[in-house]
């Protein structure tokens, strides 16, 4: 006996550069199974290996850890495979993350956005002697990561702030400040003082609005402007 | 390429503060400007020439005007810097607005000490 199917409506972005002169939407019909839910990732794979397989996403870990399958949604940035269909209005439109370059439909490319985390230092920096085996963190300094260490870097976030839009060059970006402050708060770095003093500039941090559209869209419930605003005020104090 | 020479400051921090600073004496100046509307039931030439023949209020005149010309030039620094991705004439329009403000600043000092 076959399982009952539902058919449930999609509208894809695609464009390859190669081939095509303008992107454009293309509609799928799918067949799944109606009294079980999916996530929109496993959907978009059935899509890919039943009836178009030039498709082109990215994604790897498929359960919301590697931050690759991050796509517009219905609007709305998100991870496709922690996004279940049944929350879902149809037709389920989806487009690649704003804001980046389009390498071939799903698929942007990440540059921007990884420049400006590698301007961060995203590493622990300490010029103190090194210990015998490790450099050890109170209970209480280790609680002070929690809400940061978490990203996943999706872009989820930058790509959906205004400011990171207009000045993907200069401005850091959500994802980028959160990772700094990250290690502005670590106790274990030493180089505080450089990194804030490395984020003065008009740009950088300053170009936040507190739109906050980073705070609404984050997959892992993280909370970009609060860091930033965290930043701010430590700016405010090392420099009056 | 945008860049920071055309900023109020340079320093983004010190814009920020700058601007916030700024809009308190604006507002703060507001609310004086409605206080001596709302207190005095007829407001004529006397009233208003007496005020400003005040040198507290001919200061924190200025300094209402000084805030707005910085609160301004940040603000609108900020949205054409977002805005206009062609130096020439980002340039242009930096240009204008900072002439357009500097020409009511001494406007407005020019009217004050007349008074
Ligand atoms: S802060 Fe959230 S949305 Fe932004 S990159 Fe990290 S996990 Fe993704
Ligand atoms: S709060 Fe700041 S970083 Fe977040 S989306 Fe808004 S402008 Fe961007
Ligand atoms: S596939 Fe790894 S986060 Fe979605």
């Amino acid at each position: 006996m076959s399982e009952a199917m539902k058919t449930v409506k999609f509208k894809i972005y695609r464009y390859d550069p190669e081939k095509d002169e303008k992107p454009y939407m293309q509609d799928f019909d799918l067949q799944v199974p109606a009294n079980k839910d999916m996530m929109l990732l496993s959907a978009i794979i059935d899509i890919k290996d039943g009836q178009d397989d030039s498709l082109a996403i990215r994604r790897s870990c498929r359960e919301g850890v590697c931050g690759s399958d991050g796509v517009n949604i219905n609007g709305r940035n998100g991870l496709a495979c922690i996004t279940p269909l049944s929350a879902l209005k149809q037709p389920i439109v989806i487009r690649p993350l704003p804001g980046l370059p389009v390498i071939k439909d799903l698929v942007v490319d990440m540059t921007q956005f990884f420049r400006q985390y590698e301007k961060i230092k995203p590493y622990l920096m300490n010029d103190e002697s090194l210990p015998a085996k490790e450099r050890l963190q109170s209970p209480a300094d280790r609680k002070k990561l929690d809400g940061l260490y978490e990203c996943i870097l999706c872009a989820c976030c930058s790509s959906s702030c205004p400011s990171f839009w207009w000045n993907p060059d200069k401005f850091i970006g959500p994802a980028g400040l959160l990772q700094a402050y990250r290690f502005v708060a670590d106790s274990r770095d030493t180089f505080t003082q450089q990194r804030l003093g490395d984020l003065t500039d008009p740009f950088s941090v300053f170009r936040c609005r507190g739109i906050m559209n980073c705070v609404d869209v984050c997959p892992k419930g993280l909370n970009p402007t609060k860091a930033i605003g965290e930043l701010r005020s430590l700016m405010l104090r090392e420099q009056t | 390429m945008v860049n920071n020479v055309t900023s109020y400051s340079g320093n983004g921090l010190r814009d920020w503060l700058l601007q916030r600073v700024s809009a308190y004496v604006l507002g703060f100046y507001l609310v004086f400007l409605l206080c001596v509307y709302f207190l005095n039931p007829s407001i004529d030439y006397a009233l208003w020439h007496s005020l400003f023949a005040n040198i507290w209020v001919k200061l924190f005149t200025v300094l209402a005007l000084l805030s707005l010309l910085v609160h301004t030039w940040i603000g609108i620094w900020t949205v054409i810097t977002d805005y206009v991705k062609v130096t020439g004439i980002r340039l242009l329009k930096e240009a204008i607005v900072m002439l357009a403000l500097l020409t009511y600043l001494v406007w407005a000092l020019v009217i004050l000490w007349s008074m």
